[in-house]
């Protein structure tokens, strides 16, 4: 819901804390996942995922999820799924070029990854979607090791300049 | 086809000139601009036409003050005559161009096979874009493909130049040279992220970069200012978009309905204001290339004279921008 989507953003600082503690609990539980079996777990816990994160980004279950690096802001919708930053036909007052009712998710982005204590993932490039993972779960590969979108080298300095309380990267716990 | 005749040395379009240590094309755009000169590059308006004379035309008409020509990709989602047809006849007839691909309509397999393609023809500098929304465009019913963006494709031209790789990691047996392009709009939100987004491309193997029109000075020196500090005017070239308006009307229309075109409203009062507007636009053009020549950082312009190519000589000329040139150098690849 796009209301609920923004307000996401705006507590982009409280859902960074909450998805680090998800994570930690996710990447616990690879053993027990291991044994009741990855591909059993997949359909229950994509649907799972599809509801809490559609709920609160809008989210379009790409599989890879980069909300870690993207301010919370889903990248999937933009328009034209841009997974590293704003286009250039951004409006003058912040909204799509596509989608004039809607402000732009790279708007948004910025605003969020500002918020964020590790918004300075925002910086670094994203490689181009596997449309393979199209609808997987996000979490189990998370909980697999075979996604770590937080943990993508990062480099603090670009944002420590030109922006109060602008946000530094280091590892998560 | 008797395109050779413009530069009779260009027998083989593939083969460029020797590429130099250090260079990633064998590109005069690129020698140019490693050489520390001013470089101009302009658009040409591609032709809704099957005729190769009408791409000939508007290339000879350019040619005179440029150093690459910009082969658009169905810029503002308008279908023209193709980015790479138009290499095709320019490179045929020795023309440095820049070819523009746009992720909008084409997946990473095609987009792959024309950068070999472009490159075998002796394309030298490929601009990698977004691309307009089909919204904007004369086809709003197409299907958009936005396979990859603009960063993920510059990466990808990047590993296939550079570790002569596939996006899949199959092997290329002979890579292609090409000077990789990006390009930037300063003057669209959110602004204190533009400079960010560029050490994004830059980062993902952006070496020149060409902006959106600019017709706010101070914005862009405020942009500038930033990417010198954070050392992109030393790890890319930076080619400021300018283009003369033809009228207040035509300006107005412009920031309407051009996606990213931000013209401020004293730009188009003093166009109201002039007893001739279409000369006011090429002065303001004029003004604007000297005083962003004076920017540190800036490389060189990149003109688009949308509908208006015969002014880009003339104000390429009065702007003074190459008086240290001689005239038979330029555009030949």
């Amino acid at each position: 819901m796009y209301t609920v989507r923004l307000w996401s953003v705006r507590h982009a600082r409280t859902m960074e804390l909450a998805y680090g503690a998800f994570e930690s609990v996710l990447r616990a539980l690879d053993p027990l996942f291991g044994r009741i079996g990855y591909t059993r777990l997949e359909r229950p816990v994509a649907a799972a995922e599809r509801a809490i994160k559609g709920l609160l980004f809008d989210c379009r279950m790409c599989g890879q999820c980069v909300l870690s690096s993207t301010g919370m802001s889903c990248p999937m919708n933009c328009p034209k799924s841009l997974r590293n930053g704003p286009c250039g036909g951004v409006r003058r007052d912040g909204f799509c070029e596509v989608a004039p009712a809607m402000r732009c998710v790279w708007v948004e982005a910025y605003d969020g990854s500002g918020r964020m204590r590790h918004g300075g993932a925002i910086t670094e490039p994203l490689p181009p979607v596997d449309h393979r993972r199209r609808g997987r779960s996000s979490w189990l590969a998370v909980a697999r090791g075979e996604h770590a979108p937080s943990e993508s080298p990062l480099r603090p300095e670009l944002l420590s300049k030109g922006r109060a309380g602008g946000p530094k990267r280091s590892a998560l716990p | 086809m008797t395109g050779h005749s413009l530069n009779p040395d260009v027998g083989d379009p593939s083969a460029a000139y020797a590429i130099r240590p250090g260079h990633s094309s064998g590109g005069r755009l690129e020698r140019l601009l490693r050489e520390g000169r001013f470089a101009v590059t302009a658009e040409l308006n591609p032709p809704d036409s099957a005729d190769p004379r009408e791409v000939y035309e508007r290339a000879l008409v350019l040619s005179e003050a440029v150093d690459a020509i910009n082969a658009t990709d169905a810029s503002g989602a308008n279908v023209h005559m193709s980015s790479v047809g138009i290499c095709s006849l320019l490179t045929r007839a020795g023309y440095a161009v820049v070819m523009q691909i746009s992720c909008r309509d084409r997946n990473r397999i095609a987009i792959q096979g024309d950068v070999l393609g472009a490159a075998a023809m002796g394309v030298a500098n490929i601009l990698c874009l977004t691309g307009d929304g089909v919204e904007v465009g004369d086809q709003p019913g197409a299907k958009s493909v936005f396979d990859l963006d603009s960063v993920g494709l510059l990466g990808t031209i990047r590993s296939m130049r550079d570790e002569g790789r596939f996006l899949s990691g199959r092997r290329i047996t002979v890579p292609p040279r090409v000077f990789l392009g990006a390009a930037e709009n300063p003057f669209a939100p959110p602004h204190e992220f533009r400079p960010l987004r560029l050490a994004k491309k830059v980062e993902a193997g952006a070496e020149f970069i060409q902006t959106q029109y600019c017709f706010d000075v101070a914005l862009l020196e405020r942009f500038m200012s930033r990417v010198r500090d954070l050392g992109l005017d030393r790890r890319c070239f930076i080619l400021v978009g300018v283009g003369p308006l033809a009228s207040a009307r035509a300006a107005r229309w412009m920031r309407a309905n051009v996606p990213g075109v931000h013209i401020p409203d004293a730009v188009i009062a003093r166009l109201e204001g002039a007893a001739n507007q279409r000369a006011e636009g090429k002065a303001i053009c004029v003004e604007t290339i000297q005083r962003v020549r004076a920017i540190a950082g800036v490389a060189g312009v990149h003109v688009m004279a949308y509908r208006q190519e015969e002014l880009v000589s003339e104000i390429i000329q009065a702007s003074g921008v190459l008086q240290s040139r001689r005239r038979q150098e330029r555009t030949t690849r």
